[in-house]
């Protein structure tokens, strides 16, 4: 599962852009993942900030 | 918003605004979507753009010019610089923008050229007939409404998904994305005519550190280190402190601003039945520099002009759209993307002690432009074992 930290998010869109599954959205200032997120971890990789996590369930 | 347009626009950035500016002025309906509630903001840019460019599409206004810049600095890891300047000392090479303001300028324009404009306002699935693109769902205020077009342009920037959802695949791989985070500062101790660039792996691996003054002690500071660098206690933020703390302990910081910029090869066709890809949504900008404002107008503009030839014909098949494609890719944006991708995939690879002896092999270039040519031919003239390993770039000097 994805974990979004809004509190720590810059709403950049980097992690859009490296998905490869198209799973995140950026809706103005609120990014979203949605079903289609297979957990491979690319986009807490790349976020300048870290707002990303996976977590293992 | 109509049920129907000639043009329907998704994005209100530079590629955005230049496409719809050019459509409106030739007398077709155009509708232009931004998501975001005001133009311009948050900025995602360090608001560099050379001087030559940017006159190519509209006269310079202090209205949103923040500075004009006379010279650069490259600075080795070794922290010894080397200094680049205009033939004609004190003329002015390039500009620092406020990009706030120049957004909002350029969307103004396609407003007052005729265009329809909308914000707040999102594309969320393109409407596909026969499947080809026919328009675009859009969602504002809560309402729902099909816009159909017998054009669209995907200019929706670096978090493009518009043109995913119509089947091409626009992912930016890991390896091949800059992430990037910078402040506005104030209070610090600058030369306010001059950028400077920081290299090196400890300052910024496979990426660099900018500084582009804003005004008196004013400046946009910021970094942007690959994709493949980045992770848990290394992301650009964490660079951009160390840099900050070592460079700038007293300044003040008013502003943060994140982002990604694509340093790949751009897609490798930008045009499909009734659609075409400008901009960032294309991974246009430039895989040394990072710059993109350019590209994003000049493909912006290019793909509105093809597109009204092809309104025109009756025909905006992919195949009556790609001019578009072929022209931006031997123009001189197009040539510039393509040599700069071969010597970036050289640089990144580059050590600090080669890095130090690069810089440290010229204490000053002269440029006529600011353009990334003239200073790579320099770098190889006074470091001719670069000339090995950038074998395949010779046909590009
Ligand atoms: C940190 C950083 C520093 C940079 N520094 C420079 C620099 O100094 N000089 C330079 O030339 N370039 C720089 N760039 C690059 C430059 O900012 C971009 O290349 C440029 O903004 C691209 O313009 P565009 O119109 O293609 O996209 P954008 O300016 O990103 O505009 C795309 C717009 O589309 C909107 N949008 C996205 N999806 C939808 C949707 N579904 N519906 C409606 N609207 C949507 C977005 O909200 C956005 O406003 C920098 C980038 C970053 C991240
Ligand atoms: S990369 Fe990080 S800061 Fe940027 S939108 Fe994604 S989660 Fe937010
Ligand atoms: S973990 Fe992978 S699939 Fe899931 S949102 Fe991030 S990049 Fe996409």
């Amino acid at each position: 599962m994805l974990n979004i930290r809004r509190d720590i998010c810059g709403y950049c869109g980097a992690c859009v852009s490296v998905c490869p599954e198209g799973a995140l959205e950026l809706v103005d200032a609120y990014l979203t993942v949605d079903h289609t997120c297979i957990n491979c971890g690319i986009c807490e990789k790349v976020c300048p900030l870290g707002a990303l996590e996976v977590v293992k369930e | 918003m109509k049920r129907q347009y000639d043009m329907l626009v998704i994005g209100g950035g530079p590629g955005g605004a230049l496409a719809a500016k050019t459509v409106a002025e030739k007398g077709l309906s155009v509708c232009l979507v931004e998501k975001r509630p005001a133009i311009g903001t948050p900025v995602r840019c360090a608001e560099g753009i050379g001087k030559e460019l940017l006159t190519d599409f509209l006269p310079p206004d202090p209205k949103w010019i923040a500075t004009e810049i006379e010279r650069a600095e490259l600075v080795a890891p070794d922290d010894f610089s080397m200094l680049l300047e205009p033939k004609m000392a004190g003329s002015e090479v390039g500009y620092v923008l406020d990009r706030k303001v120049f957004d909002r300028e350029l969307v103004w324009k396609a407003a007052e050229a005729g265009a329809e404009t909308y914000v707040k306002a999102r594309a969320t699935a393109p409407i596909m007939k026969n499947g080809a693109v026919a328009g675009a769902v859009i969602e504002q205020h809560g309402q729902t409404y099909e816009v159909d077009a017998k054009v669209t342009i995907a200019a929706d920037g670096i978090e493009s998904k518009f043109s995913k959802w119509a089947g091409i695949d626009t992912t930016v791989p890991l390896r091949e994305i800059e992430t990037c985070a910078q402040y506005l500062m104030t209070g610090i101790d600058i030369d306010p005519q001059m950028t400077s660039f920081f290299l090196g792996n400890e300052v910024a691996p496979a990426g660099y550190v900018w500084i582009f003054p804003k005004g008196e002690g004013l400046a946009n500071v910021g970094i942007g280190i690959g994709g493949g660098k980045s992770g848990a206690g290394h992301r650009a933020k964490d660079f951009l402190d160390r840099f900050v703390k070592r460079k700038f302990p007293q300044g003040r910081i008013i502003e943060l601003i994140v982002g990604g910029v694509s340093v790949c090869k751009p897609l490798s066709c930008t045009v499909a039945d009734n659609m075409l890809i400008v901009g960032d949504a294309a991974r246009l900008s430039d895989p040394i520099t990072g710059g993109g404002i350019y590209n994003a107008m000049y493909t912006g503009r290019l793909a509105a002009e093809t597109a009204v030839t092809a309104l025109e014909m009756g025909d905006t098949s992919k195949a009556a759209l790609m001019p578009y494609d072929a022209e931006w890719r031997v123009s001189k944006m197009g040539k510039a993307l393509e040599r700069n991708y071969a010597v970036k995939e050289v640089f990144v690879k580059l050590s600090d002690e080669k890095l130090n002896a690069i810089v440290h092999s010229i204490a000053k270039i002269d440029l006529d432009e600011f353009s990334t040519l003239t200073l790579i031919t320099e770098l190889i003239k006074a470091n001719p074992s670069l000339l090995l390993e950038l074998k395949h770039l010779r046909s590009f000097l």
